[in-house]
């Protein structure tokens, strides 16, 4: 039985339809609604805001240093990205060809970090990259032993370890957002390399393929869409990102959503806020259209 | 390791190459280390988080008497709680007016539905601040009142995780089940108690613990949405990780993530690991 349509019966479809289109519309169309009306405001005075049709809000995102945040905020998104992808690949490999008894076990270990609060992580993270953290002591013992094996074949031993600065630069925020998107990545590429069919695999091997050729020229292609899912799954937030570029990053690591959050928690200009908001959203619209649009692709052909 | 492996290996039994089982290794190992040093470290009896000077259980106790968050962390349990039941409801009737029904605009409304998962967080949070502004919601409610936006914010990004959950398990629903129900008499209601919940329950047992577990996450939304007198757990501990790192906050955390790991037993019991992992 095909779907129903709703004019066969009314009394059950309004059942159902109603809550949803309210709620939808109540507290999530309304509310874009505002944004997006604001966005064309301006102040007037502290607490008052005109919506006057002003594109100035508009004009002034398009001033160099939004720009180059917005452009770092993408930087930063794809390099998160990438590094996701090519450490996921292989973990998505393992638990798809893992045994009946394992691949449970190892598909809950990617998932439950993913279920654990994000601030929690994002704190632990911090405490290990800490100049007084482990991570730090780490490269301090790892460095000790290279003195030491210099003084073994007759050279100067190194200098005193320094302890490096591993928190508040670029380089904690991209740790930081790969460690909390790692399983974003992973389990989508696990749900595609699942589905595929291995006797395409075998028939490689048999040809005399070698496993990476097999994996370049077979598998890839076969899991593109589950690739390009995880690739969209783990931009997309990471593009939006605020909690750890905030709390990990420096002066000078800044994304989008802490200008956003500025707007409105300090600078007090809700208008200008909102069309930021507005542009970062229109940029997921732009990133989800040219997806689908690369989905489409193939069909065409 | 390969090397110990009794039986040979297969071709494609890419798991057992060793260095496969190095990456994946790796990979655990900087997922879990972090916190797994932070569950050590509560116990730690020091001030700095550094270096280990003994064993105390001082910090829980430190933590379970600090009033505030003790609050934070009520608030945050109901908070889930109410954005799940309702939640629930909602995501699982629009599932089934989804699956079911085929009417004008069905494409748009169900896009639409599914946008609240696609917004940065960041844009709903400043949305939910600029609607509450804009309808005067009062600020001075009694609790559990005065948690009414912050619930409403994580209804909003919740419900459509449950929808898109419940809709993948309605799709192996084997519709004459629910013709011979009306056969035999039984009402939309009665088919709709007694064929589809029972048909939809692994789906709405995981589209539970997601929902809970995102609003439990949920640091930006509720950031933003909160008054000046309502606090969460997250916002708390962001506040207290922002102005001075305390052990308390390692004794907090892992009371959480004993929280998390709990209830995700309880749903592999409910439900087995694989049907978990596949509503991701």
């Amino acid at each position: 039985m095909a779907e129903q349509d709703w004019k066969t019966n009314r009394r059950v479809f309004a059942a159902v339809s109603l809550p949803t289109f309210l709620w939808v519309l109540l507290f999530f169309i309304v509310p874009m609604a505002i944004v997006w009306l604001y966005s064309f405001g301006e102040n007037r005075g502290l607490t008052e805001i005109a919506i006057s049709g002003t594109l100035d809000n508009y004009k002034r995102a398009t001033e160099w240093l939004y720009l180059s945040i917005f452009g770092k905020s993408f930087a930063v998104a794809a390099l998160v990205t990438l590094i996701c992808l090519i450490v996921g690949f292989p973990v998505a490999m393992a638990i798809t060809f893992a045994s009946e008894k394992w691949r449970p076990w190892l598909l809950l270990g990617i998932m439950l970090p993913f279920w654990t609060n994000l601030l929690i992580r994002t704190y632990a993270l911090m405490m290990l990259l800490g100049t007084q953290g482990f991570a730090n002591k780490g490269l301090g013992v790892l460095w000790e032993g290279a003195s030491w094996m210099r003084t073994l074949v007759g050279l100067q031993p190194l200098a005193t370890w320094e302890p490096v600065e591993l928190l508040f630069n670029n380089f904690a925020v991209v740790f930081g957002l790969v460690y909390v998107h790692l399983p974003f990545m992973v389990l989508p590429l696990y749900a595609a390399l699942d589905r595929l069919d291995r006797s395409l695999i075998e028939a490689s091997l048999d040809l005399g393929a070698g496993h990476f050729r097999t994996i370049m020229r077979i598998v890839v292609p076969l899991a593109a869409p589950g690739i390009i899912a995880g690739v969209m799954i783990t931009l997309i937030p990471a593009l939006g990102a605020y909690l750890t570029p905030d709390l990990m990053g420096g002066t000078d690591s800044q994304m989008i959503a802490n200008v956003i959050e500025r707007q409105f928690k300090k600078a007090n200009d809700w208008p200008f806020g909102a069309a930021l908001s507005f542009l970062l959203i229109y940029a997921m619209f732009i990133l989800i259209a040219m997806q689908s649009l690369r989905r489409r692709a193939p069909e065409v052909q | 390791m390969a090397v110990l492996a009794r039986t040979p290996r297969a071709p494609l039994e890419y798991s057992r190459t060793l260095w496969m089982r190095l990456w994946v290794g790796a990979v655990m190992v900087f997922l879990y280390a972090p916190l797994v040093v932070l569950m050590i470290f509560s116990f730690n009896d020091s001030k700095r988080n550094v270096v280990w000077r003994g064993f105390t259980t001082k910090y829980y106790e430190k933590a379970l008497d600090n009033n505030q968050l003790v609050e934070a962390l009520v608030n945050s349990l109901t908070i889930a709680a109410l954005a799940t039941v309702v939640s629930l409801v909602l995501g699982a009737v629009a599932a089934v007016m989804l699956w079911r029904f085929r009417f004008p605009f069905k494409s748009a409304v169900d896009g639409t539905i599914s946008l609240p998962i696609i917004v940065p967080e960041i844009c709903l949070g400043v949305a939910f601040l600029m609607f509450f502004a804009a309808i005067d919601w009062p600020n001075d409610l009694v609790w559990p009142f005065n948690l009414g936006a912050i619930t409403i914010a994580h209804i909003t990004f919740c419900f459509p995780f449950v929808t898109m959950v419940v809709r993948s398990r309605l799709a192996s629903f084997n519709r004459e089940q629910e013709e011979a129900a009306k056969d035999l008499g039984a009402s939309e209601w009665q088919v709709f108690r007694d064929v589809l919940i029972p048909h939809m329950k692994p789906a709405l047992v995981a589209g539970a613990l997601l929902s809970f577990t995102l609003s439990l996450d949920d640091f930006v939304i509720t950031y933003f949405t909160s008054g000046p007198d309502t606090i969460t757990f997250p916002v708390k501990v962001y506040s207290m990780v922002r102005f001075s790192v305390t052990p308390e906050v390692n004794a907090a955390s892992t009371l959480l993530i004993i929280l998390t790991v709990v209830l995700t037993f309880i749903a592999l019991k409910a439900q087995g690991v694989k049907a978990i992992a596949e509503t991701h």
